[in-house]
This record gives structure tokens, sequence and C-alpha cells, in this order.
């Protein structure tokens, strides 16, 4: 595989959203805009790059017994970086979206990755489909937020362009899974087209 | 092609279709309607026409374009839909907020999940629920009952509060529970029973899944009321006020999405019953049938399920 | 195996070490301008905060300008709206008028009571003058424009900003007399509560 289709895999064909269906948790929560759910994408992208990295890099030396203690103890130190991190520079972004920061750990696409992908590969090539899943998470993330961003708040990336309030059940969770839904529907359409 | 089940004969012979069962649930509504109406004139005939026919064309439209199928609109369901979710608005609602609605019911609520038969959930409650939530300020805000100024052009509709939003900002005493301000179709709990006769009559449903809602109703509201008289409305109150009725007798009877057998009928009811009471009282909405019926809905695979009905022949 | 963990984990916490001497500085800065900021927002420009706590033990914010002279009071206050607590903050000017308000967190329905941290609703509040405005809705015969179809939620916030009102009174009553001996401070804000208590009678 080209280092370059190792990267553009993440964005449709294996897009964590709509083909894997991991994450879903954080999908639904935080994308009640579309700058929430780009941060999100982006925090977990970042987590992503560095852990593929690291547990490419020390998967040869890791006994199988201990192999996801250690994973873990690796991903949840990035995570932790990370929170420093943003608390420090971005504490707004930090503050939307709370509980779901420190929820990277248990995030269903790093730790997958690292079992499906990482361990068996070398550090650029997991660096490459960190990036490339990350990105994908990241750009479906922001898909969902721009839908319910637009129906919801009659905006979009905060400027609004219709006057008072939108329908303000796609702000709300019942909103997030009928957004997800119906793009899903889009999605495979789209797949099954170009089959 | 479908498979057609051949069995020996003797077959009953009936002229019960789908189309007759909805007439036969759009006559029992008349009487509420009429009563809406003559209640909320010209502002209520707009919102049941927009409904009824956003509702009837969007399903044509669906099924000829989108699925491209032969269309169901003849079946009636559509137009019963339709004024289901017109009754269940109030009477000032905007038009375009009932077109969504029209488009939550169809589109979503009922052709996503593959049309009639199909659909989990009931599809006027769960454009209701989207409307209320969506658009809380047009859903909680009604006009109050005035025959004088209803038929009058260009008069203003002076809007009251229900029953149930009086009680929950004042715990006040409840009056007038016969005849109430809300949606179009909760207005009047007598019209509602006319249409319950009727429906019980024709055979078009069985009364268990009714009267179990009730009863749950009329114990635990007045259980409520027994320990803490000064907080809690009336049993009777309880049962009168709000979209009970409407949403016992003709929501929670739907076919499709109710439980198919007596047992599975009031084990739905109660459930019914418990959530209304429970959401009406600890929840942040003043009314709770809505949303009880769809929670219910949701559990009906697993009542069937629970309640098979045994095969003859078997011990 | 055990050896294996064990490195991982020192390098991890070596690292997280590290980026936490680098972060500590600049989250505490952060927290910091976050708290400026709330402040300032129901304040008028100010140059220092001084904390400070009532005789029942009540903490507020004393905003001073250049000179040391107090321009703003600020309070918490809460209150039981429809959905749950309702917590607000509410700047005073030494006058007794509010400056501005703002909700530190509410738990509203969306769309009805949750119009609260509108401009629309809150914005009534700012400049309103305590001693001649009566902070209640106008169905219960005050002052302020409820929400539509949120008469709750506008009550709830009428009473939690009466309740600030009434703890700012008593301040501003132990302020008058300089430097006042604890049991003094005492017997005037309970006067002043009486005071209070009789003009809600009229």
């Amino acid at each position: 595989m080209s280092k370059f289709a190792l990267v553009t895999k993440g964005f449709v064909k294996d897009n964590p959203t709509f083909s894997l269906m991991l994450g879903m948790c954080p999908t639904l929560a935080t994308t009640t805009s579309a700058i929430n759910g780009m941060s999100m994408g982006l925090a977990t992208a970042f987590v992503l790059i560095l852990s593929n990295m690291a547990i490419s890099a020390i998967a040869r030396f890791v006994p199988d017994k201990v192999r996801i203690p250690s994973y873990i103890v690796v991903i949840a130190t990035f995570v932790t970086l990370l929170q420093f991190l943003m608390q420090a520079y971005v504490p707004d972004i930090y503050e939307t979206l709370g509980l779901f920061i420190p929820l990277i750990v248990v995030n269903c696409i790093v730790l997958g990755r690292a079992e499906a992908f990482a361990n068996k590969n070398s550090v650029l090539d997991s660096a490459l489909d960190g990036l490339g899943i990350g990105l994908g998470f990241t750009l479906s993330l922001t898909a969902i937020g721009i839908v319910r961003e637009i129906l919801g708040a009659g905006s979009i990336f905060g400027c609004k362009f219709v006057p008072g309030d939108g329908v303000l059940v796609f702000v709300l969770a019942p909103g997030a899974f009928m957004v997800l839904a119906y793009l899903l529907v889009i999605f495979r359409k789209y797949i099954a087209k170009n089959e | 092609m479908q498979k057609m089940l051949v069995s020996p004969s003797p077959h009953i012979h009936t002229d019960l279709t789908t189309r007759r069962l909805m007439l036969d649930v759009i006559i029992a509504l008349l009487p509420a309607t009429a009563v809406a109406v003559l209640f909320y004139g010209w502002s209520e005939l707009l919102v049941l026409s927009v409904s009824v026919i956003s509702c009837v064309l969007l399903e044509w439209a669906i099924t000829k374009f989108l699925l491209k199928r032969p269309s169901t609109v003849s079946d009636l369901s559509a137009a019963l839909t339709g004024l289901l979710l017109g009754l269940n608005l109030p009477s000032i609602t905007p038009w375009w907020v009932v077109l969504i609605g029209a488009v939550v019911a169809i589109g979503v609520a009922k052709m996503s999940f593959g049309g009639l038969g199909q659909n989990v959930f009931n599809p006027a409650l769960v454009a209701r629920v989207f409307l209320l939530i969506s658009f809380p300020v047009f859903m909680t805000t009604w006009a109050s009952l005035d025959m004088h100024n209803a038929w009058t052009i260009g008069v203003d509709a002076v809007t009251g509060p229900t029953a149930l939003t009086l009680f929950k900002e004042n715990h006040g005493a409840v009056k007038d529970v016969l005849m109430q301000t809300g949606s179009a179709g909760e207005i009047s709990d007598l019209a509602l029973l006319i249409g319950f006769a009727y429906l019980l009559i024709r055979r078009v449903i069985k009364p268990w899944i009714t009267l179990s809602i009730w009863a749950t109703v009329l114990i635990f509201s007045g259980i409520l009321y027994l320990a803490a008289p000064g907080t809690y409305m009336t049993p009777v109150a309880a049962l009168l006020s709000g979209g009970i009725m409407l949403g016992s007798i003709f929501m929670a009877t739907d076919y499709v999405t109710s439980p198919m057998t007596t047992r599975g009928g009031i084990i739905f009811g109660v459930g019914i019953g418990l959530l209304t009471i429970i959401i009406r009282n600890w929840g942040s909405y003043p009314e709770g049938v809505s949303f009880a019926i769809l929670i219910m809905n949701a559990f009906v695979p697993l009542i069937n399920k629970l309640c098979k009905s045994r095969k003859f022949g078997r011990a | 195996m055990v050896i294996c963990l064990g490195a991982i984990t020192l390098v991890c916490s070596a690292l997280l070490a590290c980026v936490y001497s680098v972060t500590q500085e600049p989250i505490a800065a952060a927290s910091e301008a976050r708290t400026q900021k709330a402040i300032a927002e129901v304040t008028p420009p100010f140059d220092s905060l001084e904390d400070a706590c009532t005789s029942d033990g009540t903490p507020y914010i004393i905003a001073k300008d250049k000179d040391g002279n107090a321009v703003a009071y600020v309070l918490n206050a809460s209150s039981v709206g429809f959905g749950g607590k309702l917590s607000l903050m509410v700047g005073f000017k030494p006058d007794g008028t509010i400056v501005k308000t703002s909700v530190l967190s509410h738990s509203e329905t969306p769309g009805l009571g949750a119009k609260c941290t509108d401009p629309a609703f809150s914005g009534q509040f700012d400049g309103f003058d305590t001693n001649t405005g009566v902070l209640s809705v106008r169905k219960d015969g005050g002052d302020v424009d409820a929400i539509t179809a949120s008469t709750i939620t506008s009550r709830a916030y009428c009473k939690a900003l009466q309740n600030a009102t009434d703890a700012y009174r008593a301040i501003a009553a132990s302020l008058v007399v300089e430097e006042p001996q604890d049991s003094l401070a005492v017997e005037i804000s309970e006067e002043s509560i009486e005071i209070k208590e009789g003009k809600d009678n009229e």
C-alpha cells in the first residue's frame, strides 16, 4: 500500500464513524456544532498519531501478557498530556468538550488502531495510519456538526445566517441520532454506487 | 415476488381492509374535530388542512420519487396520521411548523422505517414530540376557548395556559377539565368518548389498552393525591386533563405500534399510565402522555415476545 | 514482563511530569483569566479585586478602582427554577443599582427557560435600580417582563436576584458604619432585613 493510500483510506473506506462504526459515544455527544465536532476530531487525531507511533515502536519489546495494559498506559499518557495542553492554551474548547477529552482513553478507535495496525507495522506507517484515521474521524464529526448546527442553530462555524432559533431538537441528543442515521444512509448509498 | 400462503378451507369472508379500518378511525375522530373547529375557528381549520394535505402529498411523493413503488396513499393511513397530528397541535401553530411536523411524521417516523406496518413509533406522536422539543414556545402557547373571536377574521387569539401548565406553575385547583384549553383534540373529552364508543361498536379496537391506561392513571394519581392532596391533582382531574383521552383512545391503540395480545396490551397500558404520571409530576414538561406512549412503543417487540399466544392444542 | 510494564509506566510518568511542569503556569493563568472575565462581565471596569465575607459567612467580591474605592460588589445567588438549580452572578454598584447579571449554570428546558441567558431577558436587569424597581414578573405585580411561556424560570431568576439584593443590602448596611464591631454589624443587618420585610407588605 502506498504511503498516500495509507492516509486516504481513513477518509472513506476505513472511515471510523461511517464504515467502522467506532467511537460512537463522542460522535453523538460532542457534535452539537461544527467547531465542537472538529475540535473533538482533532484532539482524537492528536492522540491517535502519537499513540500509534509509540506503540509501533515498543510493540516488539512488550510481552503478550501485558500488551493491553501497556497500550492503555501509553494512550492514557498522551490523553493526559493533551488535557494539560488544552487546559493551558485553549481553555474554552477544553471547557466545552469537558469529560469527552479524558474519555478518549477508552475510545475504541485508538486501541483498535493500536491492535489492528500499529503493533505490526513500522513507526512511519503507523503515524500515517493514525493521521488518516484521525482526519477521517475529524471529517465525519465536522460533517455531523455542520448539519446539526445549520438545522439546530441556523449558523455555520458560529456565523449566524438565519435570525432566531433553529430546530432545537438537532442540538439535543435525539437530533444527534437522527443526523447520524441519515448521513450514514447517504454514505452507504454512495459506497454502494461506487463498488 | 411476495410468497402467497395457501391454506385449506374454510376461509373467513370479510370486507375488512386497511382502508376501511382507517376510515372508521377517522369517523371516530370527527366529533372531536368538529368541536375543535367550532371553538378554534379558522386557525384550527388551517392547521388541520395543512397537516392532512401535506401528510398525504408527502407520502405520495416519497413512494413515487424516492422509493419508486406504487403509492400507498389510498389506504388512508397518511390522512389519518395528518388528522391526528393536526389534533395534537395548538390551533395557533404557524403553517410552516405544521409542515415540518408532517415531514417528520411521514418522512422520518413512517417511510424511513419502511411505511405502514413497519414503523416502530406512532408517526403523529413522533412529529408532536419533535415539534415540542424544537419549537417549545409555539407548542405551549394555546388560544383560549372563545367561539366569538375564533370566527372573526383579524382578531388575534387571546392565549391562555392549559390546566396542566397552570397546575405546574401554581399548584392551584383545576376547574373545567371537561372543556379545557389545549391541543385541538384535547378540548372535549366527551367528543373523544363518543369516538371511543364508535370504535368499540365497530370492533376496530379492543378496549383493554385504553382501559388499563385509565385504571393506572386513576390508581397511581389517587395514591399520590392521598399522600399529599395539596401538591398533586385529584385522580379524576388527572385522568380528564391534558392528552390522556386522545392518547389512550387514538394513539396507544394504533395497530402497528401496540402489542398483539390482550395480556401484552394491558402491560403496555399500565406502562403508559405510570410513565405519564411520573413525567407530569417530576419531569420538566407539563404533559407526558406523548413521551409515555413513544417510550412504550419501543418496548412493544419485547412485550410481544413475552406474551406469545399459546398454540392451540399445546399444553 | 514486570520490568517491561514498569519501564513503560516510568517513561510515561516522566513525560507527564515534564509536560505538567511546563503547562502548570499557563493553566493557572488561564483559570485566573476565566474568573476575571466572569467578574468583568458583571462589573464596570476595575483595577483590582478583593475577596470579602459577610458577617454570616457569605463570600462576595469587591471590585476596586485605582484609588482603592469600591466600584462594584459581586455576589453569587441561586434559586430553584423549572428544571433545577439556577445560579447567577450579580454585580451591584455602591448605590444599589444592578450593573449586570450573568447565568453561571442552569438546567432549564432548551428553547423555553434556557432563554434566561438571552440578552432579551437578562438585559432588562442591566442598570436595574433595586431601590425603586420591584424584582418580580409583571404577572405578580413587578417590573420584569417574563420569558414567553416560561413563567417559572422568570420567577426563579427574579427570586435569585432578590436574594442577592437582600444580601447586598446587608453588606451595604454594614459598610455605612466605619469599621464596626462585629455585634453592631449583625444588629444593623438584622434591622435592614426588617425594613425590607416591612416594604414587602405594602
